[in-house]
């Protein structure tokens, strides 16, 4: 009982790395409209990122200076590539940014080589908390730190900016927002900036966890769909949800049936398309414009 | 009536005899267009996954095989003949059977060589023997392949999980550490880890040791902290993994993490996914194939050969895929042929390859094993490295100079290999 107990308490707390993951995808899907292949692409990014700066910087000032690196590349990603697409067939995003995902991976693979980098947790992260008979790393408690500051300030400027307001406004209706003299496009731009950001946030976070090869992001991206897919998209609270489901069934399912731990996701994937195919907090599907 | 045999003329006869036999060489070749070419070179098939969770692994074997062919052109080729690379990402299981196929039929090779995973590897070798053509495997652990599936085209470098074991367990059981000690198994969920599994936990129990559990855990596992909370309940003397390729990495960095106790130990150890891991994360005594570090003055050689070309160290899978195009070279010179069917017997008959090690190395006749060394090695300290590659010292060559080169080898009762 103690040992379900543990898993499930672990469980959560894996989840809010999962809902990190999946976070980035989401909210570029949710209000752009594009499924960013390319996704697990710049959680490479992001991971290499922190590699090499913090020789120099710290980790801390890697950290921070990281996913303001990898949004100025989206931004300039969307601004000369993606913003050409948005009128067009969808399958054309899907294909650029599937494109994208793999010219990025040869690109680390050409400049870094193929083998995984090392890269430790930084020592003042380092360590364990125990409860009782409960142990937690402090790594992973400093990862829900950085998802709640994530999810807090994302909240914060859907809700309570003017540039969340005019945002909302646009997914909702992008051709009224227009008309009333507004431009669309720098939001559209900050969007993705805000996506692959997180994406690289998740991504450095991640560096001291597993290793650093070009085609780390390539693990991550079927999981971070699922994770979208099983919230629904686009819900945003979905996705916070349904990572720590899916930490939490990870977690129980090693206990029990080990093989099928990494499975079991799509499992519940399929058996929540079954019953509600627009995910757990999806809104009714309308056409993508 | 006599005189009509002398309408035949020779421009006729040689016309008809050049067309029937351009017609029998495409038949043969099925490339009607490419007789008389295809003789010129010796062409090398090379297969090894170039993706996924044993792509790094892999690229070290393209580099090792690169090199290799890069040497023997410089000094003349093979039998006067230039050699030719042919390389494909066998990607996986599904997939590894047609490269091979496309390899041999299309590309005409007169040899194929590589691959890492043992799901691959099986039909990589099932495939050589039906197209009787010979494979070098390189990279494949599971003692099947040599056991009952071998074949007699198919040749093993790469030691078996029961090498592998008995290497790192005569060692351990010599330092007390397997009778009595209670051990906890993290197995990869496919061929080479279940195939580890198996001789690992009979090697353990023979000697007195006790497997508590032996999860099967899927490859790419991006989180092992489910599996790190049950080990700390079962409290073990010894983690015993059995996980292969970037896999080993991810769990040695949140073992770590964890900070747990237990020591580490395992059936395979791969220096790429120990070096991707850094050296804080490792700890302990395994056991190698082959080391960057090795002290003769052929591998010395090859070593440096390899850092200056790549500007880094090779990895053992990088030795495996390199010695196996130098032994067939060796071995297509030594019978002035490239007949799989005079050069298997002349390996077979025991002949001698400098494979970079103290001892020569000589393929076993019943099974195609490679009888040669391996090694237990023990992690440095970070203050005696020389660079960020030098993680191991070498402890002990096993077998020792003197002993037997089938000591660490399986036996014909733990793994019979007939070739049908």
């Amino acid at each position: 009982m103690l040992l379900l107990v543990e898993q499930i308490l672990n469980g959560l707390l894996v989840g809010t790395y999962y809902t990190l993951l999946a976070l980035g995808l989401s909210i570029i899907f949710s209000l752009g409209g594009v499924v960013n292949l390319a996704h697990g692409a710049f959680y490479a990014v992001g991971a290499y990122c922190i590699v090499m700066l913090t020789e120099s910087l710290g980790f801390v000032g890697a950290f921070i200076t990281t996913p303001i690196l990898v949004g100025l590349l989206g931004i300039f990603v969307e601004r000369f590539f993606i913003r050409r697409l948005y009128s067009k067939d969808p399958i054309l995003t899907l294909l650029f940014t599937f494109g994208l995902a793999m010219s990025v991976e040869q690109s680390l693979r050409l400049i870094f080589g193929a083998s995984g980098i090392p890269f430790s947790i930084p020592t003042f992260l380092s360590g364990q908390l125990v409860i009782g008979d409960f142990l937690y790393s402090y790594y992973r408690l400093s990862i829900l730190a950085v998802t709640v500051f994530s999810i807090g300030g994302l909240w914060l400027l859907f809700n309570k900016t003017s540039f969340g307001l005019v945002m909302r406004a646009g997914v909702a209706d992008a051709e009224m927002v227009q008309a009333m003299g507004i431009s669309i496009k720098p939001i559209l731009s900050a969007v993705f900036a805000i996506g692959v950001g997180l994406a690289a946030v998740a991504g450095s976070m991640s560096a001291s966890l597993t290793g650093v090869q070009p085609a780390m992001g390539n693990d991550i991206l079927t999981a971070a769909f699922v994770i979208c897919v099983l919230g629904g998209l686009g819900s945003f609270w979905g996705v916070v949800f349904a990572g720590l489901l899916v930490g939490v069934i990870k977690g129980v399912t090693a206990l029990y049936i080990p093989p099928a731990a990494e499975g079991s996701i799509y499992a519940l994937m399929v058996l929540v398309l079954v019953f509600r195919p627009r995910g757990m907090f999806g809104t009714r599907f309308e056409r993508l414009d | 009536m006599a005189n009509i045999n002398k309408t035949v003329s020779r421009r006729n006869f040689l016309k008809g005899g050049l067309g029937g036999a351009t017609a029998i060489a495409a038949g043969t070749f099925g490339a009607p267009t490419i007789v008389g070419a295809a003789d010129d070179t010796i062409r090398v098939g090379h297969v090894t996954p170039r993706s996924g969770f044993l792509g790094t692994l892999g690229d070290y074997g393209f580099r090792g095989v690169n090199l290799a062919v890069e040497e023997l052109n410089a000094a003349g080729g093979i039998l006067g003949r230039e050699v030719d690379l042919f390389s494909e990402d066998s990607v996986g299981s599904a997939v590894a059977p047609t490269k091979a196929q496309k390899l041999i039929e299309k590309r005409k090779v007169h040899f194929l060589i590589g691959e890492i995973s043992s799901g691959s590897g099986g039909g990589i070798m099932a495939t050589a023997n039906r197209l009787k053509t010979m494979y070098m495997q390189t990279g494949c652990n599971s003692d099947a392949l040599r056991g009952e599936k071998c074949n007699p085209y198919s040749f093993h470098i790469e030691a078996g999980n029961t090498m592998y074991t008995k290497t790192i367990g005569n060692w351990q059981n010599r330092a007390g550490n397997v009778k009595g000690k209670k051990f906890y198994m993290l197995t990869a969920d496919y061929a080479f880890g279940h195939d580890l599994a198996k001789v690992s936990t009979r090697f353990l129990t023979e000697n007195g040791g006790t497997v508590m559990a032996n999860e099967l855990v899927a490859t790419n596992t991006p989180d092992y902290s489910p599996y790190i909370l049950k080990i700390k309940a079962a409290n073990p003397d010894f983690v015993y993994i059995n996980l292969a390729g970037a896999d080993q990495t991810t769990f040695l960095k949140q073992y770590k993490e964890y900070g747990l106790d237990f020591a580490v130990s395992g059936g395979v150890m791969d220096t790429a996914g120990f070096w991707a891991a850094g050296i804080e994360s490792i700890t302990g005594y395994w056991q190698s194939l082959w080391y960057h570090g090795m002290d003769t003055p052929s591998s010395k050689a090859f070593a440096e050969a390899f850092t200056e070309k790549y500007k880094k160290p090779p990895e053992n899978q990088a030795w495996g895929d390199y010695i196996g195009v130098k032994i067939m070279a060796a071995a297509m010179e030594e019978a002035k042929s490239t007949d799989p069917a005079k050069l298997i017997p002349l390996l077979e008959s025991g002949m001698q390859f400098d494979i970079l090690k103290p001892r020569k190395g000589y393929f076993r006749k019943w099974d195609h094993s490679l009888l040669q060394q391996m090694f237990v090695v023990k992690v440095k300290d970070k203050a005696d490295m020389k660079d960020e590659w030098d993680i191991f010292e070498i402890v002990e060559a096993s077998p020792g100079d003197s002993e037997n080169l089938e000591l660490i080898q399986p036996t014909q009762a733990e793994n019979m290999c007939v070739f049908g």
